[in-house]
């Protein structure tokens, strides 16, 4: 039976680019390995934490839709437990409505996207700017 | 005697008629089904200010979607998406 998750996991702040994307890949790759089929990936980037988790103030981000047999999910988990570079992560099923907003979701990221695509490291800031410009002018 | 029988009744202090805001379940109304623990700014409005899930007779959200509600800002607490302690949160 394949059914249909959602993976979140922080990462240290310690780490590099490419020590990232290394530990990224072996998720997907773990995924792929178990017969599983990534959906959907989103990188959230260094985000503050809301409190301190291991006498850390933040981490990174990292989002992974994926189908799966429901026993891969635990040793997915495994995997993270003994992953020193994971200080969290969450997994949660998708049933019929929150596959329906993660699609959604992934719409209206794409359109995002799609609209800066010149300017991919700032998104939507231009705008503001134009907006505060005008407004001067006035 | 005589105010009831002239039909009518005085009060010291007039009836103050305020006429409440009937509450209303903000998801029923706006048709979402899935309340996702990704959105903390979304959350925060569920919160007080040292960021305690708010009861439904404040809300006014339905039971159904109260459940939904609680079980996302755990989920955010969990990923530190919310604090589960904090003073003056927004």
């Amino acid at each position: 039976m394949i059914k249909q998750y959602e993976t979140v996991f922080i990462a240290t702040p310690v780490l590099s680019d490419t020590q990232m994307k290394e530990a990224v890949a072996k998720y997907t790759d773990l995924i792929k390995a178990n017969g599983g089929e990534v959906v959907y990936e989103e990188d959230w980037g260094l985000k503050q934490l809301a409190y301190p988790i291991q006498h850390k103030t933040s981490g990174f981000y990292y989002l992974i839709q994926f189908k799966a047999d429901p026993q891969f999910v635990n040793t997915l988990e495994t995997q993270y437990h003994r992953d020193e570079r994971i200080i969290r992560f969450l997994t949660v099923a998708l049933d019929k409505d929150s596959i329906a907003y993660a699609e959604h979701r992934r719409q209206r990221g794409a359109t995002k996207a799609a609209a800066p695509a010149a300017a991919e490291e700032i998104p939507a800031e231009p705008e503001v700017d134009a907006e505060t410009e005008a407004n001067e002018e006035e | 005697m005589a105010a009831v029988e002239n039909n009518e009744i005085r009060y010291l202090n007039p009836p103050t008629v305020d006429v409440r805001k009937k509450k209303y379940c903000r998801f029923k109304k706006a048709g979402i089904k899935y309340v996702d623990y990704k959105d903390p700014e979304f959350l925060k409005k569920f919160l007080n200010e040292q960021g305690k899930i708010l009861p439904r007779r404040i809300t006014g959200t339905s039971l159904k979607f109260q459940r939904k509600v609680a079980q996302a800002i755990k989920r955010a607490r969990s990923l530190a998406l919310l604090p589960y302690v904090t003073d003056l949160l927004k």
